[in-house]
């Protein structure tokens, strides 16, 4: 039995925070999921009244708040435009915590989040094996688009056209590098994140060489593990601790000016959602985990804002590219003009802008995997908008949104390729 | 709390995904953007067609179910706030744009339509629906016919009524009533879409609603005008009128209004002005010109410090953007931001706002205060913590006094956001009980089991 007494005393602590909800209800008009759904429940104003409610003793059903809790994005969308500031995404993140926390979390997330993230050792071994045997349940489902679904009913992946492992992940074709600072007089460390180590490497692959191209040392360490999204927006904050004290750790031992990843969800991973949950470390781990924080910064607006990268006229004839605006990159870190002037700056691509450019593709991470079918509405929307702007590439700067683009588009057999607008740079460059 | 076979037959009317019986989506919908105690429905109902929405009318009514409609819930005034044992009746699924005609200049939709999303579409046909409440990127039109709301170009183009030709709708007993037409001129009978405006759910459920559009003006202006002396605004809104100008919109800013928004935009407004009015004038670019000059130029007369008229869309925007700010820059002040609605003519709006400051004082409390000034319309929004009873028992004090002073004036309880639960209470001061026997006797003719959302405008 759970004791709702304890889980309501502990609740009580987001009491300030949740209370600055006037209940307006402005949130509905851009919550993805309410969208696809029209759910009260589903949408910032209902789930903040319920995490109320459970705070305050006045709903009995714990379960059936956890279950409308989970069932969001943390896209970020209704915190960027909340007329009364509500700080959405510590709450729904700061809840997730004690709510799972307290009615434990479902067993296949404890054997990822416990088992493997946290061992980023074994987590390497058994993505080197997966690759080996992924062929046995899977076949290619586009070559476009490099897609592959499954050979057998599975219900994990049902329907979905995912990005197969890589053959060598990033962390294998370049294991660790420390170069100095070329003419641009500026060094990084290159954080890729699980996604593109291990399914999009030629994502890495092309950072590597933009950044080599314009002079810009790279320290790249060879233990580095996940940012932790996944545990902590699962509300495992152990697991979500070791991630973050592991990587602390190994960038604590480079000397750079700034720390870049080309995924927007490991940005604002490391610049918003680390810093929020360090009380409980040593001082010392505070300092490093405050530092690295603000260093972080987007791959797109380093080499924009800090490297110069420029636009180019556009050509006449050339490739059609849209862009997709993660929320993460522009919701929360409020990048959304650089990656565009990158686009741009390789002369051989047309940019033109889709309709909601900037609404949530629906992956959302964990969502994806436990809301499929409202995941897919959301992408199918993404889908329709990216076909009308008729491109024959969309650029994102967020793996995830790759995966779910490429799984809507694939699924489809449509003739578009998902790519990073550094993928898309480094194309230009001799 | 209804028996197994009653939730059967909801659910087979409008399919079991759509009959909401858990704890926490029930609890969902206990509330509205008004400071009041939610109350949880027995069950939350999602008709996704009109044949549905009237079964579902009917259902209840044969049983006693009380039965609350809802759209958004974004009104203020606690009119989507249902009984315990009644249920809640979900139009937001209900979201077709049946019709847009331009030729004949009117739309057909179904009420769960959201605002924004209908004047957006209806601008792809080179057309203009004119109310846009604040709350319009999240309101249905259901819901803004039920409260009749209005919006910031209340002044020029009126406010919903002005625009709702006809609504059909299921009575109590789920017959689909007919009323209006799709003519501009229409005498047939009783106005009985008229009734069904402001009329917040308690006479009928709505099915279908026809509202007219109108051609969209060609040009605007907008200007800010800023005043060391509040009452030489108000004087310069009269004079602005009495010039025969009808701005589309005029705004009016107080002081404390002012200051929140400086400190939340840091936009560089006038910090130390007492009042600002923002005004736009529209229409044919000559006339707007033409127009603009003599607000400038009466503002100026009537003793505003400074007035800026903005030359570009750019600067326009800036200016709506302190507007708009108003409402973020005083909710994000205190944990509770209680929106009031004290409607006032027009020459009375200087005596109004030196009141609700001095109640304020009276009661400790900070307020600030901007609105519809063109119209009288005050949004006076007081801050607090409904958390802090002692406080809030002030609130709710001076809330009283403020409709105190706003009838003594010969105005009105609310300008725009209906009596709902929050003001019923308060109907029989500024009417009369002979018209709360007429509205009572009406709605027992109609409803004679008090089914239709019970409790509000006219009480229990
Ligand atoms: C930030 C903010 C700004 C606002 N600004 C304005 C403003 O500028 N002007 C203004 O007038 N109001 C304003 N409001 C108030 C509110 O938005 C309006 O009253 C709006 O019309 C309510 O629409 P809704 O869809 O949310 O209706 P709801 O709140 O869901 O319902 C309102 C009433 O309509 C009834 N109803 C709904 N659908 C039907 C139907 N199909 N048949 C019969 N009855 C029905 C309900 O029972 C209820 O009584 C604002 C509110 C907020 C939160
Ligand atoms: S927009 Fe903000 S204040 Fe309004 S209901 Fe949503 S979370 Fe609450
Ligand atoms: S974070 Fe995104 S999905 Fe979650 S409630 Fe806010 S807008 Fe909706
Ligand atoms: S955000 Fe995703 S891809 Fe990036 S490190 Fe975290 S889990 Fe891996």
């Amino acid at each position: 039995m759970i004791d709702l007494h304890k889980l309501a005393a502990m609740l009580q602590e987001l009491d300030d925070q949740m209370v600055t909800c006037m209940k307006c209800g402005m949130c509905q008009a851009v919550c993805p999921v309410f969208r696809e759904t029209l759910r009260e429940a589903d949408v910032t104003r209902g789930k903040i009244a319920l995490l109320e409610n459970l705070a305050h003793e006045m709903v009995a059903d714990a379960h059936g708040v956890q279950e409308k809790l989970n069932k969001c994005l943390l896209c970020g969308s209704c915190q960027a435009n909340c007329p009364s500031g509500v700080t959405v995404i510590d709450i729904f993140i700061k809840a997730r915590i004690i709510v799972n926390s307290y009615l434990g979390l479902p067993a296949a997330k404890k054997v990822i989040f416990k088992g493997m993230l946290t061992r980023p050792r074994l987590f390497n071994a058994l993505v080197a094996m997966g690759e080996k045997f992924q062929g046995l349940f899977s076949r290619p489902a586009d070559e476009l688009l490099g897609s592959s679904c499954s050979k057998v009913m599975s219900p994990l992946i049902g329907d979905r056209h995912f990005l197969p492992l890589a053959e060598k992940p990033l962390r294998m074709r370049v294991p660790e590098l420390n170069t100095p600072a070329g003419r641009s007089g500026l060094k990084v460390a290159f954080f890729p994140g699980c996604v593109i180590d291990k399914m999009l490497p030629r994502i890495g692959e092309a950072v590597l060489k933009v950044l080599d191209y314009h002079g810009v040392g790279v320290y790249l360490p060879p233990a580095q593990a996940c940012c932790g999204i996944p545990a902590v927006s699962s509300g495992d904050s152990e697991s979500f601790e070791k991630l973050v004290r592991l990587n602390a750790r190994a960038f604590a031992r480079g000397e750079f000016d700034y720390l870049v990843t080309a995924c927007a969800t490991c940005t604002a991973t490391i610049k918003e959602i680390w810093p929020k949950f360090m009380d409980a470390y040593p001082p010392g781990v505070q300092t490093m985990v405050r530092k690295l924080a603000d260093k972080t910064m987007d791959i797109n607006q380093f080499l924009v804002d800090r490297v110069g990268v420029r636009s180019q006229p556009a050509p006449t004839g050339g490739r059609r590219v849209t862009y997709h605006d993660p929320c993460h990159l522009k919701k929360s870190l409020g990048v959304s003009a650089q990656p565009r002037t990158l686009l741009q700056a390789n002369p051989a691509f047309n940019f033109v802008e889709m309709n909601e450019a900037d609404q949530c593709c629906g992956n959302g991470g964990t969502f994806n995997l436990q809301h499929y079918a409202v995941s897919k509405k959301i992408g199918d929307r993404k889908r329709g908008n990216i076909l009308a702007s008729k491109a024959e590439v969309v650029a994102t700067g967020c793996p995830a949104c790759m995966m779910q683009m490429t799984d809507m588009l694939s699924q489809h057999g449509d003739r578009v390729q998902v790519c990073h607008p550094v993928e898309i740079y480094a194309q230009a460059l001799k | 709390m209804f028996s197994n076979a009653l939730i059967k037959e909801f659910k087979a009317i409008v399919g079991k995904q759509n009959v909401l019986q858990k704890e926490a989506d029930r609890q969902a919908y206990a509330y509205d953007a008004a400071v009041l105690d939610p109350v949880v429905p027995a069950m939350a109902v999602c008709p996704t067609t009109s044949e549905e929405l009237g079964k579902v009318v009917r259902l209840c009514n044969e049983n006693g179910i009380p039965l609350t409609p809802r759209g958004s819930g974004t009104n203020l005034s606690g009119g989507t706030i249902p009984e315990k044992k009644g249920i809640v009746l979900l139009t937001n699924a209900l979201n077709k744009i049946i019709e847009i005609n331009a030729q004949d200049l009117y739309a057909v939709i179904q009420p769960g339509v959201v605002t924004a999303q209908f004047a957006a579409e209806v601008a792809r046909h080179g057309l203009f629906y004119p109310p846009d409440p604040g709350s319009m990127a999240v309101s249905t039109l259901g819901g803004n016919v039920a409260e009749n709301a209005g919006g910031l170009r209340g002044l020029k183009y009126g406010v919903t009524k002005d625009y709702v030709m006809g609504v059909d709708f299921f009575d109590v007993t789920g017959e689909l009533v007919k009323s209006g037409s799709r003519t501009v001129k229409c005498v047939t009978g009783l106005n009985l879409s008229a009734l069904q405006v402001a009329s917040e759910g308690i006479l009928g459920v709505f099915n279908e609603i026809v509202l007219k559009l109108v051609p969209p003006p060609a040009a605007n202006k907008a200007m800010m005008a800023v005043f060391d002396d509040i009452d030489k605004a108000s004087e310069t809104v009269a004079a602005i009128i009495a010039a025969h100008i009808v701005p589309c919109t005029l705004e009016i800013l107080d002081n404390s209004t002012i200051k929140y928004v400086e400190d939340y935009t840091r936009a560089g407004m006038p910090v130390t002005a007492q009042a600002i009015l923002l005004i736009e004038v529209d229409g044919h670019p000559a006339q707007v010109a033409e127009e603009a000059e003599k607000v400038v130029s009466i503002c100026k007369t009537a003793g505003a410090v400074d007035v800026q008229a903005a030359r570009d869309e750019a600067e326009r925007n800036k200016l709506w953007e302190a507007r708009r700010a108003a409402l973020p820059a005083l909710a994000r002040a205190r944990p509770t931001t209680v929106l009031e609605d004290a409607t006032v003519p027009r020459s009375q709006i200087p005596a109004m706002i030196r009141a609700i400051n001095e109640i304020a004082k009276k009661h400790r409390l900070e307020v600030g205060t901007f609105g519809h000034a063109g119209d009288g319309n005050l949004h006076p929004t007081i801050l607090c913590d409904k958390r802090d009873t002692r406080e809030f028992e002030r609130v709710e004090q001076a809330v009283d006094e403020i409709f105190d002073v706003a009838l003594s004036l010969k105005g009105t309880l609310s300008g725009e956001h209906g009596i709902g639960l929050a003001k019923a209470k308060w109907l029989e001061k500024e009417t009369s009980a002979a018209t709360i026997a007429y509205a009572r006797a009406l709605k027992t003719a109609v409803d004679p089991k008090g089914i239709l959302n019970p409790g509000k405008i006219i009480g229990g």
